[in-house]
């Protein structure tokens, strides 16, 4: 039975805004002024903005139209490996909309804000507690935000014990913005590789890690979908060494609840709650990357702190040796109280759970696919598993063509070609919130387009055909790109 | 993608690890990436250079060469100082797939230690170390 949910529909064209606009068009109706006209100081007037002039219908329609043409985790599977696409629950949505919290303003004071700056104190308790960390700020806005602020307190940690360093070990199965936040702190990347199996060995950081390296920054579980079982043994020449370690909390979704990372070794790990705490992720809001420390990486937290005194709460800026601020206010409140809202909604054991479904979803889709695509680490993965194109390439088929098939099989594809260390790879992360029934429709169409690959490759050349659009030129797009309308 | 055997690896040039050429015959090394590594990354959209000028050491990584895959890094394959940079590929990064050994070339260097050019490998050994 062809169980595929993508199926072909009616789609409107919709030009853009400035296209619809006609002259005098317009939304609302202003009653005529009965005050007589003052003229305003010429200093204070101008020209007014120049708007696509519109009634209220073609504005809904046109919105409306562009929101079909898109896919998000509301119409289907979004597998997208190392993002953590899971459902956002609705009522998330319904408790940020709360009119205590939507209205609150960040200039009010913390006299009038007592019950937001619980909500910060609270979570940034939970999130202490979740991962182990003695302390936790929530006002970094996204997860490589998070990692600046984590690799700058590990930077001003080292120039308060009156010795700056200058290098930082990254292994090859680490988040691609990790080097990017070591270089802004002035730090040297050093690569090291995996070994055979996928996972880190202490030999190979014992080899360079020296009492000029300030430390490492490891991603566990690593961008293979594999737990780095050797951490704490990591941690320890690391730590020997006078160095720190930074935790890519990125794949936290894996081990929420069975692993605590402030207890395995790692001193300061990023949280990004458009991850592992269902906020909405890419597009459909800001993120969000609380960053936790251990005791001795406390004092250089971001300001403002939260503190509770009884039963109040306040703002404390008076920290001498803190980062500084990272952001304007406070952080993504908004999204604050989203991920607060699902740790209450989940509780202790619902989030354990939801590690546990992830986890075993990924490894139903990588025994279930092992063999029709080419699984380049053959064991046990985390929350997301990574295949490669090594069978498809004997029909010259390669990742991005069975990606782009996925579309007209009504899938999001997967992420492809990242990581780096698998030719041509194909990352595939359900998440918990995918049900046995909508992963089985997946692993049907994986097969399916395997099969095809096989017997009609011409159909992966010209995918996708379904869609509004068809395959994009992105060669011509990225060396000849159009940057204006 | 090609198979190894279909590879153009001219007799002349030398070659490294990581996939780049350099040709020694003159005072001045001309540096680019093989016909394996152009095939492998795909269709390039960006070659970041680095300036004339700049010093480097061997192994230093000196550009990077974006596909649509993915950007990679490149490495020198000899230390010395930039005496030149191909500044056709700012319009025009495909050179790199259509002629990686002509039109392609990435930069030039005045070679510090002309004893370095005897580590490169020849067509010969490269192939035997891209066949493991």
């Amino acid at each position: 039975m062809d169980q595929r949910p993508g199926t072909s529909g009616l789609i409107f064209n919709e030009p853009q805004l400035w296209d619809k606009s006609r002259k005098g068009r317009c939304g609302i109706s202003l009653p005529r002024s009965d005050v007589e006209r003052s003229e305003m100081d010429s200093s204070l007037t101008g020209d007014a903005p120049d708007l696509p002039q519109l009634c209220e219908m073609d504005v809904v329609r046109h919105y409306t139209r562009l929101s079909q043409w898109n896919f998000g985790v509301d119409s289907g599977m979004y597998p997208l490996g190392s993002c953590t696409m899971k459902y956002n629950p609705k009522t998330n949505e319904v408790q940020a909309a709360r009119q205590g919290l939507a209205g609150a303003h960040p200039l009010s004071g913390d006299q009038f804000s007592q019950g937001a700056l619980k909500l910060m104190y609270n979570l940034e308790q939970f999130l202490a507690q979740i991962t182990g960390f003695d302390a936790v700020t929530l006002q970094p806005a996204a997860g490589a935000h998070g990692e600046l602020a984590g690799m700058l307190m590990i930077h001003a940690y080292h120039a308060k014990n009156g010795r700056q360093r200058s290098k930082i070990i990254i292994p090859d199965t680490a988040h691609g913005t990790n080097p990017a936040s070591a270089s802004l702190c002035g730090y040297e990347s050093v690569n090291i590789k995996s070994g055979p199996d996928g996972i880190l060995e202490p030999s190979a950081v014992s080899a360079v890690m020296d009492e000029d390296t300030a430390g490492i920054m490891v991603t566990n579980p690593n961008t293979l979908g594999l737990f780095e079982s050797n951490i704490k043994e990591i941690a320890q020449i690391v730590h020997a060494k006078g160095g720190l370690v930074y935790g890519d909390g990125a794949n936290m979704n894996a081990i929420m609840g069975i692993v605590k990372p402030g207890e395995i070794g790692i001193d300061v790990l990023h949280l990004n709650l458009h991850k592992t705490f269902s906020t909405p992720h890419g597009g459909g809001g800001p993120g969000s990357g609380p960053v936790g420390v251990v005791k001795a990486l406390e004092p250089f937290l971001p300001v403002p702190r939260v503190e509770k005194n009884l039963d109040t709460y306040a703002f404390v800026n008076d920290c001498p040796d803190s980062i500084g601020r990272l952001h304007t206010f406070y952080g993504h409140f908004g999204i604050m109280i989203r991920a607060y809202a699902y740790i209450l909604s989940m509780g202790g054991k619902g989030l354990t759970d939801a590690s546990k479904l992830a986890v075993l979803n990924a490894n139903y889709v990588k025994e279930s696919l092992k063999g029709t695509l080419n699984l380049p680490y053959d064991k046990p993965c985390m929350h997301e598993c990574v295949f490669n194109d090594a069978i498809q390439q004997q029909n010259h088929i390669t990742t991005m063509d069975m990606a782009k098939r996925l579309l007209d099989y009504g899938f999001h594809p997967p992420t492809v070609y990242f990581p780096l260390v698998v030719d041509g790879a194909f990352m595939v992360e359900p998440t918990e919130t995918e049900s046995k029934e909508y992963i089985d429709q997946f692993i049907y169409a994986v097969k399916a387009i395997a099969k095809e690959a096989r017997n009609t490759p011409e159909k992966l050349k010209n995918a996708p055909v379904m869609t509004k659009v068809t395959r994009l030129d992105e060669v011509s797009a990225a060396r000849k790109p159009c940057l204006r309308g | 993608m090609k198979e190894i055997n279909d590879l153009n690896l001219p007799d002349n040039l030398k070659y490294t690890d990581d996939h780049e050429w350099a040709d020694t015959s003159g005072d001045v090394v001309t540096i680019g990436i093989n016909d394996y590594a152009q095939d492998q990354l795909g269709e390039i959209v960006f070659v970041e250079l680095p300036e004339v000028g700049d010093t480097f050491s061997k192994g230093d990584e000196f550009g990077s060469v974006e596909s649509v895959k993915a950007v990679s890094e490149i490495y020198i394959p000899i230390s010395g100082e930039v005496v030149g940079i191909n500044e056709d590929l700012e319009d025009a990064p495909e050179l790199v797939n259509e002629s990686c050994y002509e039109g392609g070339w990435l930069i030039k260097v005045k070679p510090e230690d002309t004893a370095e050019l005897d580590g490169l490998m020849d067509k010969a050994a490269y192939l035997a170390m891209l066949k493991g």
